[in-house]
């Protein structure tokens, strides 16, 4: 069996199935079919649906919630990043799980707001003050839409943290041909549970947050259940009151940065389709490694060689598996809708290797998708 | 702790620390009032939470044995709301300073109006007393600060009134010296819908010494402000969150959001990519068509995609949508020309001439009488006036699509008929009736 389908509804379908039971939103296109869905789906599921009066209230509202125990998310664009920043800032600081989707279009600034755009790389991942690390994942296809939707459930619990699903335009808002298959494919391994907090003894004050070792993380522990919980977002100790205790602020920030990094073999998803004696590597994310798989069928029919990455966990950089693909080849093609957001971190990666390697930028910036031709006119 | 059994009444909701405010500072009295209001409340503090903004009164919920939330300046009231929305059951108090009535103006004006069940306790000390003492939106006309020297210049908002008339359910205005205010304080928790309380009081660091403002002065400058104090104004709400439970019945089982599934049971005579796109005026269906068609591709085993393009106004201007079919798989759904072009109206026509420009003698392009579209591609001439149905122009990119497709033998036209019937029932025989009518349109070639 068959449909019709677009990400947006996929992500709504993956949001249901992992439990999402609070959605927050403003309008704005591409984003906005996201809202509308959870309008018309979360209530008689005994969810809130809520839009906001604007971006802030929005992702406020949804910080909110899940300290009240809910599963919340949220979807924008580009310009609603910009004012989800200080609350993502929040977010990181509180150790709050969140799913924020960003349906990118082309920027800045209002920008084209029905065309596409992958220009949002680096900016959710410094979207803050103070540099602090995020997840970020991409899905290139409608089914992984759903699983990712999934995995940043998963992915926001266990570490307690902002997760971005980043998409586009084309991804979210042309409809597809879509085995019903492949969603049973991508909902296995999917598990989204939270674990409970440890009993502790009533001599114990509880401690909503723990930095010792960096990379623990403990489980959220939401307001009305059993323990007294405090939330903040100034430098705190694991009890959560301030403090500038330059002992405790370095734990604290130390642990905000290891419970990430630290955890990478955790986050880490690409596909990789190496071929044996390929030079050229293509690397690719979203809505463009749709036609980068689609090039590599059409080089390989011809006879010629070559190997092609997507990155699916865009942050942190999954630089076990780029470098895995990178050690295979001497020249790497990075394919996106910006002016080489991502090829930054693949030339930082690059850099680091003994021997050349040559890192090269296949861009476009002019509201149109990047061609399978495109692709194999870098080959040679 | 291992269980919720703490017995109330508590004799106080406070900890152990003592308050860090300035000598003379209403802050501390205020908190106190607060104390006092959750004592005669009876609550469990594991049902209360306090929401505290930025300033010095953000340091408030650090002295509370409750639940605590401490975020980012103004937005207090949006985490308050989440809060309240998600558990509807906790008592959920926002201790904000005057500042952040500016800054979160607006979430403080949509929760009121939204009537969601918080209690909002502004500390009205009409200046940022923890950042040198600048102006804020409470700030007195000609009064001094550090950033208005010559005088305040600045109308100050009614907080209480503002907000009253736009529904909050409970407003009061009073000054930390008030007998009652931990009363008040109590009422407005236990209002249903929104409470805000305004309640003016002293900065003794930077306010009061530099506008002479004492205790006294206090309500003096309430009745030359001419403003109204007490419980100023008093809405028969509904809690937010009740409301929207009530109007939301659960539903016990849903179906999966927009799926809709198609099994493959036609013939399709394709046998490799075909791009096809569909140019005509916004709100004449022309996105439903294609749609249609596309159902009817994937009902004949091919993938299809779907892109639309029309301008923001929707019902105005151009629609074009690009219709991709495959017999394989494939995952790029950008078109490079189109195989074959349906022009339906002049904005249809503005909009594809880069495609007709760059279409060839393969390929063919169908258009209504009266576009002469200027293309190198075999022209073909539809006119939907000709067909055997009232056309309007909700149905006429329909009719026209169902003869191109019909011309093309893409796939079988019985797959169109099938798709259609796959339709919701108020459009299923009107679609079939446009697309029959279609197919039985003879076609003129140029």
């Amino acid at each position: 069996m068959r449909e019709f389908t677009d990400g947006s509804t996929a992500i709504v379908r993956g949001a249901l199935d992992a439990g999402c039971d609070f959605f927050a939103g403003y309008p704005i296109t591409p984003a906005s079919p996201i809202l509308m869905m959870m309008m018309r789906e979360l209530p008689p599921r005994g969810g809130i649906a809520i839009q906001g009066e604007d971006e802030i209230a929005s992702i406020g509202m949804c910080i909110g919630a899940v300290m009240g125990g809910a599963r919340a998310m949220t979807a924008t664009s580009g310009p609603g990043i910009s004012l989800y920043s200080e609350n993502i800032g929040l977010a990181i600081m509180g150790e709050v799980p969140l799913v924020i989707v960003d349906v990118q279009r082309l920027g800045p600034a209002t920008g084209g707001a029905t065309t596409v755009g992958q220009g949002d790389v680096q900016f959710v991942r410094w979207a803050t003050g103070g540099g602090y690390p995020i997840i970020a994942l991409a899905p290139s296809s409608v089914p992984e839409c759903y699983q990712l939707t999934l995995e940043a459930f998963r992915l926001a619990e266990r570490f307690r943290c902002p997760v971005f699903l980043m998409t586009d335009k084309e991804l979210n808002m042309t409809a597809t041909t879509v085995d019903l298959e492949d969603y049973e494919r991508a909902r296995l391994g999917a598990g989204v549970g939270r674990e409970k907090e440890p009993e502790r003894s009533a001599e114990e004050p509880f401690e909503p947050y723990r930095y010792d070792p960096p990379e623990a993380v403990p489980p959220l522990v939401p307001y009305g259940d059993e323990h007294i919980v405090r939330f903040t977002g100034s430098t705190h100790d694991q009890r959560a009151f301030i403090t500038k205790d330059p002992e405790t602020v370095g734990r604290l920030n130390r642990h905000l940065r290891a419970k990430i990094d630290d955890n990478l073999e955790e986050i880490e998803s690409v596909t990789a389709d190496l071929e044996p004696g390929a030079e050229t590597l293509w690397l690719s994310f979203g809505s463009t490694a749709g036609a980068m798989r689609e090039a590599v069928g059409e080089a390989r029919a011809k006879g010629r060689k070559v190997s092609a990455l997507t990155v699916q966990s865009l942050w942190p950089v999954p630089e076990n598996s780029i470098r895995a693909a990178l050690e295979t080849v001497s020249r790497i093609v990075v394919a996106e809708l910006n002016h080489g957001q991502y090829r930054r971190e693949i030339e930082r990666l690059v850099a680091s290797r003994e021997w050349g390697c040559t890192v090269e930028g296949l861009h476009r910036v002019d509201g149109e998708l990047i061609a399978p031709e495109q692709f194999l006119e870098r080959l040679s | 702790m291992s269980g919720s059994a703490t017995i109330t009444p508590l004799a106080t909701f406070r900890n152990d620390s003592p308050y860090p405010f300035c000598p003379g500072c209403g802050h501390g009295v205020i908190l106190n009032r607060l104390n006092e209001a959750l004592v005669q409340l009876d609550l469990d503090p594991h049902e209360v939470v306090l929401v505290s903004d930025i300033g010095c009164s953000g340091l408030s919920d650090q002295y509370f044995a409750t639940n605590a939330f401490h975020g980012l300046h103004g937005r207090s009231v949006t985490y308050a709301c989440g809060i309240k929305l998600a558990r509807p059951e906790l008592t959920v108090v926002v201790i904000m300073g005057d500042g952040g009535t500016g800054i979160g103006g607006t979430h403080l004006l949509n929760a009121a109006r939204r009537n969601i069940g918080v209690t909002v306790l502004v500390f009205n000390n009409f200046n940022f007393g923890m950042t040198g003492g600048q102006h804020s939106t409470t700030t007195p006309l000609a009064a001094v600060t550090s950033t208005t020297l010559a005088g305040n210049l600045e109308r100050p908002l009614d907080i209480c009134g503002t907000l009253a008339v736009n529904g909050a359910g409970f407003a009061y205005r009073g000054t930390s010296f008030d007998k009652h205010l931990s009363e008040r304080i109590a009422e407005g928790i236990r209002s249903p819908g929104f409470a805000i309380l305004d309640i003016w009081e002293l900065c003794t660091a930077y306010y009061a010494p530099s506008n002479q403002l004492t205790g006294k002065a206090l309500f003096g400058m309430l009745e030359e402000l001419g403003l109204p104090v007490g419980v100023v104004g008093r809405n028969d709400v509904e809690d937010y969150g009740d409301a929207f439970r009530r109007a939301h019945p659960v539903v016990g089982k849903r179906a999966v959001p927009g799926l809709e599934p198609l099994e493959p049971g036609f013939e399709a005579s394709l046998d490799k990519r075909f791009e096809l796109a569909v140019a005509g005026s916004a709100g004449e269906k022309v996105r439903s068509a294609v749609r249609l068609a596309a159902r009817a591709g994937i009902l004949s085993g091919l993938r299809a995609t779907q892109r639309d393009d029309y301008p923001i106004t929707v019902q105005s201007g151009h629609s074009l949508s690009e219709l991709i079919l495959s017999p394989v798989p494939f995952a790029y759904s950008g078109m490079r020309k189109p195989d074959a072009l349906l022009v339906l109206s002049e904005d249809g026509l503005k909009k594809a001439q880069g495609y007709l420009d760059a279409m060839g003698a393969e390929d063919r392009v169908f258009a209504i009488p009266g576009l002469r579209p200027q293309t190198r591609a075999s022209l073909t001439i539809v006119d939907p006036r000709q067909a055997a149905v009232r056309v309007t122009r909700h149905n006429r990119s329909l009719v026209a699509l169902a003869a191109m497709l019909s011309e093309l033998d893409l796939f079988q036209f019985a797959a169109l008929e099938a798709a259609a019937g796959l339709l919701a029932p108020a459009y299923r025989a009107a679609c079939l009736e446009a697309i029959l009518a279609g197919r039985a349109l003879g076609a003129i070639d140029q």
